[in-house]
């Protein structure tokens, strides 16, 4: 562990992919008890004010939005919802892309071949669409969001632990456990999980980089999590309308989700040198 | 070969039925698929009204055959919202599509080989990571911020460009950087690895040692062994792209498919949506099908086997 941590460190790209993942999950888990102002607070008086840094005077560092709220404190307390949903959606992908991967590996017979024509029935389908119009259908919440984006993106959790799989149940340690008389589910989950751990880990960094853009882009349509909640891509959708007077609406919160999945990104990227290489090939 | 189309062709068929199974419940996973096209305030008899006309008071076995016989013949009911029939609205809009399609991957392969193969061929110098941080990027925000930021940039501030709408040259260059960036970025990374892992290999080592040009070596070996993996990753992720032809073209008031379906699931018209989905699932699978059948091309090896 110590020495992964050593050899993690020794790029400092991806130390500062992690100091920016911190400061977000930072954010994300204390965001309201950090900020100046409440994020929901309207002021028309100081309706469309821009950043300090503009040379104005005023409380507001990053200016404020067409309702007179704070900006700053909504990119703070906005942070919850990408990390939790993010986070949440990738641990139901993972759950369900790992457990159809082990099965499909192991008895390749039948499950192998229904769970290729799902992944395939599945990647057939334009992913964006198909969350729009199940959100329409169910109707926006913080956990039907997550629940669409968690089931539409195990494919290549599938896919990858499937493969890997198909190599293990070839060797002495797995055979011997299967002549030994040892359960199925037990072999699955003692002997084949582990050895697939590393690639699930990988998947997982920079699958909750995607998830942050998929939820984003949710909010950006007004299909995501409802507006009472400040969120990254309902802030952006909010600040298109005053593009031509009010750029920075519209500019921070963008600002927000590209360094948050720069991070992310930059942290997955060396995990997946450090810990499978191989998986360089199988790019998302 | 004939063997090897047939099972591919049989497969394909068997993915779009289940596309088909998909969309059939999409409308109905929240019970009562005519609480979705009427307004909530409908009174119950209204509703009763529309479950008859539309056959939702059938078994759900006899309602999906009913679907899957008329979609056979291209039919997906009426729209409900424009009056025509859900289809013709939208293989109206596909041409908008396909080219803003055509001219984002035109871009995004004039960028992408040059620089991969640039990468690859100066393998760790700056400008291999120079290539890596940027598709990195690349890949690091949302389309519709990409587009917001560019209408700021080119119309607002610099007024060159547009901001929407469709028709002429100008109207076309900004959706289609947006569209082009994120394939870029997927297309420059994937073909620069698999270029330094055919470079490594036996053949471009033998090719070497008998004094075949290095330029021939990376053009001629290389690219072409190492655009199998590549093409593969790129059939997979027609689907992702054409998610992202969904926002780019809601963003700029671009006509096409997408922003088609966007309105359409905004004015829950579900039939256009059904449309949509089937239509683009169907594009998706023909192309992974050309995929497969272009190895053969690629690779000698691959045309007969399998």
């Amino acid at each position: 562990m110590r020495d992964f941590l050593k050899r993690y460190s020794s790029s400092s790209l991806a130390m500062v992919g992690l100091a920016i993942v911190l400061v977000a999950v930072f954010a994300a888990a204390f965001g309201p008890w950090l900020v100046p102002f409440d994020p929901n607070t309207q002021d028309i008086l100081q309706r469309l004010k821009p950043p300090l840094w503009r040379g104005t005077d005023g409380m507001h560092l990053l200016g404020t939005d067409a309702l007179g709220r704070d900006i700053f404190s909504r990119i703070i307390v906005g942070a919850r919802v990408s990390i939790l949903v993010g986070v949440s959606a990738v641990v139901i992908s993972s759950i369900v892309g790992v457990t159809f991967g082990l099965i499909a590996g192991y008895e390749d017979k039948y499950a192998g071949r229904v769970l290729m024509m799902l992944t395939d029935i599945q990647l057939a389908i334009p992913f964006m669409v198909l969350a729009l119009a199940v959100a329409a259908v169910v109707g926006p919440s913080l956990w039907n969001i997550i629940a669409i984006l968690g089931l539409t993106n195990w494919v290549q959790y599938a896919r990858v632990v499937r493969a890997e799989c198909l190599v293990l149940r070839e060797r002495e340690f797995v055979q011997a456990a299967h002549m030994m008389g040892i359960s199925t589910p037990h072999i699955l989950t003692r002997h084949l999980l582990p050895n697939v751990m590393s690639s699930v880990i990988v998947i997982s960094s920079l699958l909750v980089a995607k998830m942050i853009i998929f939820e984003s882009s949710l909010s950006f349509l007004g299909l995501g999590v409802p507006p009472a909640t400040p969120t990254w891509g309902t802030m952006i959708a909010e600040g298109r309308n005053y593009i031509g007077n009010a750029w920075w609406v519209a500019t921070i919160p963008g600002v927000a989700i590209f360094v948050t999945v720069m991070g992310t990104n930059l942290v997955g990227d060396r995990l997946r040198d450090l810990l499978d290489p191989r998986l360089r090939q199988v790019e998302s | 070969m004939a063997d090897f189309l047939i099972s591919r062709l049989l497969y394909a068929a068997a993915v779009l039925l289940g596309v088909s199974v998909a969309v059939f419940f999409l409308i109905r996973i929240g019970g009562d698929p005519s609480a979705l096209f009427l307004p909530p305030e409908a009174p119950v008899e209204e509703i009763e009204r529309f479950r008859r006309l539309m056959g939702f008071d059938r078994p759900l076995a006899v309602q999906y055959f009913d679907f899957l016989g008329r979609a056979l013949q291209g039919d997906f009911g009426m729209s409900l919202r424009y009056d025509q029939p859900a289809m013709k609205l939208v293989l109206e809009r596909v041409p908008a599509t396909l080219q803003l399609g055509a001219m984002a991957l035109l871009m995004s392969l004039v960028i992408s080989i040059p620089l991969a193969i640039l990468a690859a061929a100066k393998h760790g110098s700056a400008i291999d990571r120079a290539s890596l941080l940027a598709s990195l990027l690349g890949q690091s925000f949302p389309a519709f911020w990409l587009a917001i930021m560019l209408i700021l940039l080119f119309s607002e501030t610099f007024r060159l460009l547009p901001p929407s709408g469709r028709g002429t040259w100008q109207q076309l260059i900004m959706p289609a950087i947006v569209l082009a960036t994120y394939s870029t970025a997927i297309i420059t990374r994937l073909l620069r690895s698999s270029m330094i892992e055919v470079l490594q290999s036996d053949y471009v080592r033998t090719a070497r040692g008998k004094g075949v040009k290095e330029s021939r070596i990376i053009l001629s070996h290389a690219l072409r062994n190492a655009a199998i993996p590549t093409l593969t990753v790129i059939g997979l992720q027609v689907g992702a792209l054409l998610g992202g032809a969904v926002i780019t073209e809601e963003v700029f008031a671009y006509p096409g498919v997408g922003r088609l379906a966007i309105q359409a699931i905004a004015n829950r018209d579900f039939t256009v949506v059904q449309a949509f989905v089937v239509l683009m699932a169907a594009l998706i699978v023909t192309i992974n099908l050309l995929v497969d059948l272009s190895y053969g091309l690629l690779d000698p090896r691959l045309r007969k086997g399998k």
